[in-house]
This record gives C-alpha cells, structure tokens and sequence, in this order.
C-alpha cells in the first residue's frame, strides 16, 4: 500500500506499483485536469508538484511515490474562486484551447514558489519544459508575469 | 501508454544492501533512478514484462559532497540538484552548465546523474563535462565495489560495461586546476527541451609564453559514445595557438568522432557544427564564463 | 461600455483554468471498451492475411474489419475514395485495417504487440514527381486529384517581351498540427438505435454527415457533440469524420459504448498534415520593378486519397500571386497522389505554401534588379480598384499598404538593415544579422461560392428568464469562437456580455452554422448572429410594445415573447453579399468577399560558428476588419505567427519508406518559450462592409507571412538564399558550404 497526499488530502493507493501518476490521478481519484499530452516527458500537459518540485506525472510510477506530497491544478482554485496566478491568466488571456494550461500554470506555480526570476527570460526558462501550441506563449508569459509581480 | 503496470515486476529496496542484493539476484532487472529515459520506453511498451528495480528510495546516495580533492556526487542526485549546488557551479562549472542544459524543469527536478550515465545516450548532456574532468564512477554489487575512470564507462549506444548486479553508487570529480579557458556548449534540436546534435566541453590551460600545457576536450552526439579529442589534445601540447595550429586540431578532430545522419541533424552538420567550436575556444573567441 | 471592441475575459477560461474543462479522454464513459487500430506498416500493398498470436486473450475482445460496415466503407469528405477501413489493399503507411476493443486501455495496446498484417508489397509512389510522372498510377487514370487554372491577361506574350524575367522554385515541406490534445473520440448507440459520437473535433456537421452513409443511418440517427477540443488547427476538420466511424464501429459491433484516444505516436503517424508543395515563378518585370508578367505553376502532395486536397489546392492558387497587381497572370496547380498518410487541413489551407514562394521570389527579384524589396512591394501591391487575377476588383477594406508601412516603421528597416550590413562586414562579429518582411493577404471565409453551398444557419435562443444562448455548430477549439460571438449578440442586443451564454455545439441542439475553418467563424457565422440578434430585438420591442431598456424590462419582454413556449428561436440563413459572384469552373471573379491584410517583420541572427538561428524581434501588423475581442484576437496572431516561425526554422516530418521516422514531440520539434522572442502585433482596423461590425477573418493569416520573412532574413543575415523550409542550421551550413566552394573555383 502506497500512502500519499494529494491536494492535501490522504490517499492509499493499492494498485500496480509500476502504473504511472497520471493514471492514478485521473483513473483511480477521478482528477482529469492534469492531460497527457505525449507521454514521454516533453510537452509538459501533466505538470505537478512532488514535494513542491514540478515533474511530468507522465513519467512517475506510483512506487515511487509512498509518503510523497502531490498537488494538482485542481489545488490551485475553483472556477468561482481563481488564485492569483489563474485570475491573471483570465484576464491576459493565457489559456486558448486550455490543454497545455493545467500543466503551464503548476511549472509557473513551482516557479513562484522558488522565488525565480520574474523577468520574460526567468519566467520563459520556467516554462521552457511546457509546449503550447496556441498562444505563441505571449499572454502566458504576460499572465504569468502580471501574477508575480501583482500585490498579493 | 502502450505500457503495462500490470505485466511488470517492481522492486523497491530501502537500503543499498537490498539494492546491491536485489540486483544480484535479479541480474535482468532495469534500474530505475528518476525515471525520466526508462518510462517514456515503458510507454512506448518497450519495456512490457520486464523487471524494474528502483532505486528512487536510497536516500544515502542521493548526497554530494565536497573534499579537498574532489566532489562526490551521488548516482541519484537530480539535475535540479546540481545547477543549485554553490561549490559545484565554482569548482566545475562546466557539469553545472551541463545540468542547466538537460531537458526542462521538470526533467531536470527528477532526473538524476546515476540513471543519465546508466542509461549511455550517445547524446548525454552532461558527458563532455564528465569527460574533461576525468571523472571516475563508483559502482558496486553485492561481490564489492571499483571504480572506473568514466572513458571506461560506455560499450556502446545504449550499453555501458557495468557487470550484471553492478550499481553506479557515485560520481567522483577531480578537482582540476584552475584553466585559463573553459567551455560548455550544447547545441540542441532548439533552445529547451532539447536532444544535442552536438555537445563540447573543454578546459584548456595554457603556460606563461602562451602555449599549450594541456588541453581537454570532449564531444558527445558525435560517436556512439562521448569522446575525447585524443588527437588533437596530444597534437597542441606544448604549441602555440597560431592559425595553422588551430587548424590542424579542427583536422584531427575528425579522427576521433564518427558522426551519423538521423532524423536530428546530419554527420557533415555535426562535424562543421564541432570543428568551428573548438576552432572558436582554441582561437579564444568562445569560453563559457 | 459595448461589448465589441473590448478583451472580454474568455467564457471557457475558468474551466479550463481549474482542470474543470472536459476534453474527450475526462468525459467517463461507463462500460466503455478502450479501442486502438492495427494499422499497415507497409506504404502500398496487398493484405493477404491476419495472424493474430493464440496467447493472447483474444475472447476478451472485440475485433471489427470492413466486412463489418453496414454501409457503406467510405469516409466521405470530397469523394468518397478513402475507405474507413482497408479492404484487400493498402495504399500509405498506417492505413487503419482492423479495430480492437477491450475493457482495459493497458490490454487493449498490448493487441497491437500480438497481430501481424501479412502484406505483399506493390511498389510505392513516394514523391510528387514520380506521381506527376506517372511512374505508376495509383489513383484514377493520372494520378492527380485536381488541376486548377487561372488566366488573366497573356503572360506567354508578355513573358516574351519582357525586360527583366526572374526565375524561381521554392519547396515547403509537410508540417504536423501538433496539437497538445491528441485526437480522440468515443461512440455508443442509444436504445432507439440513435448513434451518439462525442469527440475532439472540428466540425460536428462534418462527422455527422459522414457517418450517415457508413452506417446507412438517417440523419436524425446520428448525434455528434463536440467535447472540449485541445487545439486544431485544421488537423480536427477532416480526420476526426474516420476516428468518429471508427470508434462507432466498433461500438456496433462490442454492443457497448467505445472510447479511441490517439496517443502521440499514433496521432503523427497516421493523422493529417500540411501539404508539401514545389512552387515554380517566372516573372517579368520592368527594369524598375514592375510586374509585367507572372507565370506560376504549382504541385502539392495530397497523399493517398483525396480529403481535402482540391480545396487546399483552390486556396493555395488563389494565394499564389500574393497581394500584388500583375496585368498578365498564368497559373497551374495541380494536387496529386502518393503512397503516404493523406494531407489535408492546416491553418492556412494552401496559402502558406503558394505564399512563401510567392514571397521569397520578392527577394530573388530584389537582388537581381539591386532594389530594396519593400520598394518593389510597394510599389506593385494592391490597392482599392486593383484587378486580381481571377479579374477580382477590390472594392475597399485593403490595407497591404497600411500593413507594409505599419512593419516597415516599426521594424526601423533602413536603419536596422544599415545597421546588420556593416554588424556583417567586421568578422570579429559572433553572428550574422538580417531583416526580412513579407507582405500577403488572406481570403475570409469558404472560397468561392463555398459559403453558397454551405447555407449556413446559426442563431439565438432566449427562455422565459430572458437568458440568451448562442446557437451555433461552431466550435471553440482554442481559438475564442465562443466569446467572440457571445460579444457579437451582446452588443447587437444591447446586453451585458455576461448575460449571453453559448449553448455546446450538439447536432441534437445547434443548427448547422458551417465547419470551424477557413477564417469564417467571426465573419460569417458572427454575421448570421449578428442578423438574429437583430431579429430578437425586434421580436422583444414587438412584444413588449416599445424596446426593452434595462435587465427587468428585457426580463420582462422576454417572458411576453416566449409567453407559453419555455425558449423561443432566431435563426438567420446565410445570404451571399449583393454583387458577388464567382465562376468555379473557370476561376473568375469574386474568390473571396474579402481579405485580410497582414506584414511581418523578423529581425533574426545566424550563429557563425554553428549556424543557429535566433530569433531577435518579430513584429506583425494586421488587419483583421475589426478585433470583436483585441485579446483573442491578438493571441491568435501571436499564436499563428510562432506556428508559422516553427514551419519555417525547426519543424521537419522525416520519411522513410512512406513512413514518417520522428512521430514524437521529442524528435519533431516545435518552439519553446525559449525559442520565440515577444511577438510584437499591431492590430490594424479597416472594416469590411459585409462583416459584423466590420469583421473580417483571423484565424489563418498569421501563419502566411513568418515563413517568407524568415528566409529573407537569414538571406539579408548571409547572403545564402534558401528557397526551401524549413531552414534548419543543417540547411545553412550546406548552402555555406556550396557557396564557398562556388567562390573557391572563381
């Protein structure tokens, strides 16, 4: 038996060692807002934090994980109620077709907590292992930029 | 996901003697470190049925260390790890520019030294960097342990000459003395989250009339293992750096490396794309600060 | 304040924002199979047989082949000559032959390790030229899918006489979508036989009319809903009409509900690219630069079945000449067919590929005749009043002029080229540094009398609360189709933005307002909004007696309006603008209603000791008739313009065989944050009569002009010129290298 928290919420998790976090994630516990998008550890869609360090949950067994602090977009905030960092990707406009955006905003959210540079080249550099193929990355980096800079 | 959690075989040990056990027994069994080359292979469904063996749990080699002589590296310390490590980025800048340089963030955060010489990409970032500092990998198995100077690592592309049961337990750098020229550079299929088409790293040191005491230089992407620049290394001892010099090096280059075609670049790229660099650091035009 | 014209925070972002959003692999399908497809390895052949290996749990699945299509095994678009499933023969490399079905996704790919195709191979035609040539025919009686002409004027005569006449081929190669959400969909049949698709895709009305034939089901059998879609980019327009049959077939046969989802490999492999195209120019001009004469003759790869490729064809010639007025105008264009995955739909369908070569030939004409190519493009652009070659007058809304001084201004170029040509000259320098610019208009919307055949409906319902749905089978797939129109019907009703909401496009529940392609959603179907807004409006003072002003009153005219029904309908038809016409045999008159206008500007440098390129400034002005919403609008152009710099300096699809060799996002490559520099975008305004509030289309053009603007830079950066993307430093190193030899023998 595994024991983890995710969001801050205690699981056991009791199935095949080897099965990867994202699969538990959306398969076993239901939470889909982290995607896959290649399955290899490139496009960076399947961002989490593990004990606060980002990592592609397409690339994690579940063994590895037993005691370990997982959190997913869905720690972030709700739909009524946005964080900081989601309320200034609404208002610049950082998520378009919204696949890569779960995953953007747990690279920008580790980031954040490193206390990393906030300048476009620190911020670009966070979020160099997150493709995106809509924005061109412009009003991501602007969001981003707006969050960390913004008043708390 | 083409891979199967199901048909898999996983070992978990808690300490290095269950490792170093475990892998004796279980000879065939794949070591797992951060995990980032072995489960994109296992969602590719290359690695369906196999026995994984993972190491993530040996906290004891997840350490770096510092002495007089040298740094000690642990098999299982992160990328991440190492571009924040002060005495590293001091004494060898040249890995910590490595490390700065593999994949993302998140690639960076799990993947580990141990599991990037382990899994002997003829395209391994860190490798040139590893190479002129003259590294030496520490392994062990249940029967003890040695040590090999890292040119001995690699058979092959993919292949390392680890005995089955042996374990990378650490990586031990030299501390060389200060050069009067270094270099890192990576050039990647793009600016992040990149494969190398070619990767140099090179320390030069030079007397007080100008010429050549030493140099060292390492090209990965190049060959199917990482090489040193044995030739032209040999060739500049005790030169002078002029023009014809420089460009009997670039020529000697050639004997050292065997580059390919594929679907990241062309052999005759790599080839330019290596000549004009150490061209550009033997001339003093390109050296990593 | 009103609501177009203003960034109005998107209606899909806080889902979307909190992993709330569901795309089709979070939408929980109870009893659902997992489906995967065998599929060819070999380019061209035929299928003697199956081996399925007896160790594997076979009775655990279920396994469909083309015996099994009750209809008809076609997957309809254009033709009907692509089969859902190969039946004897295989004629490209991942040609889907057989479905497999299990409960369990792990077990389901497992069953591709455990079957073999045995195939006997035919002799492929891999390339343009053999196809062209006939080496072998392998589709009807010539191998081509489609010849397009267009004449205008004598360009043979004028060609003759001219003083100058340069001559130019340009190749642009394949180029994957890339979409971050693999494509994916699931089917189950109700219990009244109705079979319901739900997926990631494009075009409901696209799916539904296809799967009707397949499964020789009636319209109102069929029910397609879109899920929320990662990305399209032209790449769910046509492909998701076979993996919607597909996951339905096997739903028909298990009795149970299916779900397909690609995963990366797969979705490369076998899914739809950007054409290839080679692209000849010969041009004549005055000793100062004016066109006399353009001879064009253009041939694009469709693959091994038709898709789309006669309209990506049309497109691409109607582009060929770019913006510019030429008396004497000549083109062929001709799609054919090769043993490879079929191309279809990518933003820009056709335009990019004519566009580049169309674009580079400035600078190739520009170095001949020693003049600045931004003079010579002044000088020959459209203008109101311009003729084009299909004998198009522009009648208003054309800005080249305003877009080319717009990036001319804004990139510094006289100084910032003076600037790199003495940078150039000291080699002491690092790098080598160029400006380049391209100049290239967009037609909105379908092409031709394309809208005329789509009779495209769209509309709005309100409900007894006074709550107002847009009514659409447009998706949102990115792109801020959802927001746009709500603003669109907001503003023509005069209420607040957050009072419309947008109803999922449903077969079962949305008229057909046309596919989500080709720039057509704001100016088309936001125009048909627009009318039935206007309708409601009228509807609402009608029942209440005066206009309603204020949420009560409205509230209130709505209750009246609706009186016992719970919602009423206002649907508006597609009606072609007064005075537009268009011959689609002969290829004269009106292609386009409109066009937008767009400028780009790159400022880059080559590194000279291994030929990377960086990417220092890109600047794009563009007119889009008017920005109903500046945020999205200026995110689709920064989004398109680094899809068109991806096309143009990393993205390469490598072949083998028929067989693409790199199906990964490891191995194809697209930018990172870190491979793009700000993309700098002014958004120009010059309305078009016909569009809603003078709304014209967006979503393509930025993906036109960063291609040619790339390579004149590194032109200007090298003095190499490269008429072939993508221009890799492999490329440059090359063309150095010949150069230099050229120079050695001199």
């Amino acid at each position: 038996m595994i024991r983890l928290s995710v969001n801050g919420r205690r699981r056991a998790y009791a199935g095949p060692p080897f099965a990867r976090l994202i699969d538990a994630l959306r398969e076993d516990w239901g939470l889909t807002g982290t995607k896959e998008g290649c399955g290899e550890g490139e496009c960076g869609a399947c961002t989490v934090l593990i004990d606060g360090e980002p990592a592609n949950a397409c690339l994690v067994p579940m063994g590895q994980l037993d005691g370990a602090r997982v959190e997913t977009v869905e720690a972030l905030g709700t739909p009524e109620r946005l964080n900081r960092l989601q309320r200034a990707f609404a208002e610049k406009g950082g998520a378009q077709c919204g696949i890569c955006t779960p995953g953007m905003l747990m690279a920008a959210e580790a980031h954040r907590r490193a206390k990393g540079r906030k300048d476009r080249e620190g911020i670009c550099r966070a979020l160099s292992g997150n493709l995106c193929r809509c924005t061109g990355y412009k009003h991501i980096i602007e969001s981003v930029s707006a969050a960390l800079k913004g008043k708390k | 996901m083409r891979g199967d959690a199901g048909s898999m075989t996983y070992l978990r040990p808690r300490d290095p003697e269950e490792a170093l056990r475990l892998a004796g027994e279980c000879p065939d069994a794949l070591a797992l470190a951060g995990g980032t080359d072995i489960m994109v292979a296992w969602n590719a469904g290359r690695l369906n049925g196999r026995s994984i063996l993972d190491l993530s749990g040996l906290d004891d080699w997840r350490r770096v260390s510092t002495t007089r002589d040298g740094i000690d590296i642990g098999a299982l310390v992160t990328h991440a790890q190492l571009i924040r490590h002060r005495e590293l980025a001091a004494g060898w800048p040249l890995l910590a520019a490595a490390c700065a340089t593999v994949g993302g963030p998140q690639i960076q955060a799990r993947g580990t030294l141990g599991g990037n010489i382990a899994n002997a990409s003829p395209a391994g970032d860190t490798f040139p960097a590893l190479a002129v500092y003259e590294a030496r990998v520490r392994v062990r198995s249940s029967r003890g342990g040695r040590e090999l100077p890292f040119a001995e690592v690699f058979a092959g592309v993919k292949r390392t000459h680890l005995a089955p049961g042996e374990l990378i337990v650490s990586v031990h750098l030299p501390r060389p003395p200060e050069p009067d020229r270094q270099l890192f550079r990576k050039v990647g299929t793009r600016a992040a989250q990149a494969i190398s088409k070619a990767v140099a790293a090179g320390l030069l040191w030079t007397d007080s009339g100008g010429s050549v005491r030493e140099l060292r230089f390492a090209l990965g992407s190049m060959a199917p293992t990482v090489r040193r620049l044995r030739r032209a290394e040999e060739f500049l001892r005790g030169r002078r750096l002029d023009k014809g010099v420089v460009s009997e090096a670039a020529r000697l280059l050639e004997e050292d490396v065997s580059p390919i075609s594929d679907v990241r670049s062309t052999a005759a790229y790599r080839l330019r794309a290596s000549q004009n660099i150490l061209r550009g650091f033997l001339e003093g035009r390109l050296e990593t600060p | 304040m009103r609501p177009v014209g203003e960034s109005a925070p998107r209606k899909d972002g806080p889902d979307k924002l909190c992993g709330a959003a569901r795309y089709i692999d979070d939408h929980p399908i109870p009893g659902a199979l997992f489906g995967v497809t065998v599929r060819s390895r070999s380019a061209s052949g035929r299928i003697k047989g199956v081996r399925f290996d007896p160790s594997f749990p076979w009775a655990e699945c279920v396994v469909a082949d083309a015996r099994d299509i009750p209809g008809k095994n076609a997957v309809h678009l254009l033709g009907d000559d692509q089969p859902l499933l190969a039946d004897g023969v295989v004629r490209h490399a991942f040609e889907p032959v057989l479905l497999v079905g299990h409960p369990d996704r792990a077990t389901a790919w497992r069953a591709l390790e455990n079957v073999t195709l045995e195939i006997e191979p035919i002799e492929p035609v891999l390339t343009m030229e053999d196809s062209v040539s006939r080496k072998r025919v392998i589709w009807g009686d010539d191998n081509v899918f489609k010849t397009i002409t267009i004449k205008k004027g004598d360009a043979a005569a004028a060609l003759a006489q001219a003083p100058v006449v340069v001559e130019g081929v340009y190749r642009v190669p394949h180029q994957e979508q890339a979409y971050i959400e693999n494509q994916g969909m699931s089917a189950w049949f109700e219990e009244d036989g109705t079979l319901v698709v739900m997926g990631s895709l494009q075009c409901p009305y696209y799916v539904h009319k296809a799967l009707q034939p397949i499964f020789a089901l009636p319209a109102e059998k069929v029910r397609v809903i879109h899920a929320v879609t990662g990305g399209g980019f032209g790449g769910k327009e046509e492909y998701p009409n076979m993996l919607g049959g597909h996951a339905a077939l096997l739903a028909l046969k298990a009795k149970r509900p299916v779900k397909m989802i690609y995963d990366r490999t797969e979705d490369m492999q076998a899914t739809t690219k950007r054409h290839p195209a080679v692209v000849r120019h010969r041009t004549g001009l005055t000793k100062d630069g004016r066109l006399l004469a353009q001879e064009i003759d253009i041939l694009m790869d469709g693959g091994a079945y038709m898709t789309l490729s006669p309209v990506v064809l049309s497109r691409g010639i109607l582009h060929a000449t770019g913006p510019y007025e030429c008396p004497n105008v000549s083109v062929l264009a001709r799609s054919v067919a090769t043993n490879t995955p079929p191309n279809g739909a990518f933003r820009g369908f056709g335009a990019p590929q004519t566009l580049f070569a169309a674009e580079m030939h400035w600078e190739k004409i520009a170095s001949v005749l020693g003049k600045d190519p931004v003079d010579l493009r002044r000088r020959n652009a459209v203008k109101v009043g311009s003729v084009l070659a299909t004998g198009q007058v522009l009648k208003e809304s054309v800005s080249a002029g305003k877009v080319l001084e717009t990036a001319v201004k804004r990139s510094n170029w006289t100084a910032a080229r003076r600037a790199h040509a003495r940078w150039n000259k000291d080699p002491g320098k690092p790098t080598w540094r160029g400006l380049g610019l391209s100049l290239v208009h967009h037609g909105a919307g379908f092409t031709g009398n394309g809208e005329v055949y789509l009779k495209s409906r769209a509309g709005l319902a309100i409900d007894r609360a006074g709550r107002v749905t847009v009514l659409a089978g447009s998706t949102e797939m990115g792109q801020g189709a959802s927001s746009t129109l709500a603003q669109i019907a907001a503003d023509a009703l005069g209420v607040p933005y957050g009072s419309v909401s947008v109803e999922r496009p449903d077969t079962a529940r949305v008229p057909d307002s046309g596919p989500t392609v080709a720039s057509r959603t704001t100016m088309v179907v936001g125009g048909l909004v627009r009318r039935a807004a206007s309708d409601l409006r009228t509807a609402l003072a009608k029942a209440a007696g005066r206009a309603p002003s204020g949420a009560p009153a409205f509230r209130r005219a709505a209750r009246k309006l609706c009186g016992a029904a719970s919602e009423r309908r206002f649907l508006a038809e597609y009606e072609r603008p007064a005075g537009l016409t268009f011959d689609d045999v002969n290829y004269v008159g009106d292609a386009y209603g409109s066009y937008g206008f767009a400028a780009c500007a790159v400022e880059l440098e080559v590194d000279r000791t291994t030929f990377e390129v960086r990417l220092l400034r890109v600047f794009t002005a563009q007119d889009v008739g008017k920005a109903v919403n500046p945020r999205v609008v200026e995110g689709q152009i920064a989004g398109g313009t680094v899809q068109g710099l991806g096309w143009a300096l990393l993205e390469q699809c490598v072949y083998k065989d028929g067989a693409l060799q790199n199906p990964r996002l490891t191995d194809y490559v697209i930018p990172t944050a870190l491979d793009v520099p700000d993309i700098e975008v002014a958004i120009v305004e010059d309305p078009y009569s016909c569009g809603p509030f003078g709304a014209k289309g967006v979503g393509e053009m930025p993906m036109d002009p960063p291609g040619p603007a790339v390579a004149a830079a590194v032109f200007n950066a090298t003095g190499l010129f490269l008429p072939t993307l993508p221009i890799l430093p492999e490329r440059i190193q090359e063309a150095a290298d010949e150069e230099a030899a050229r120079r050695a023998l001199k």
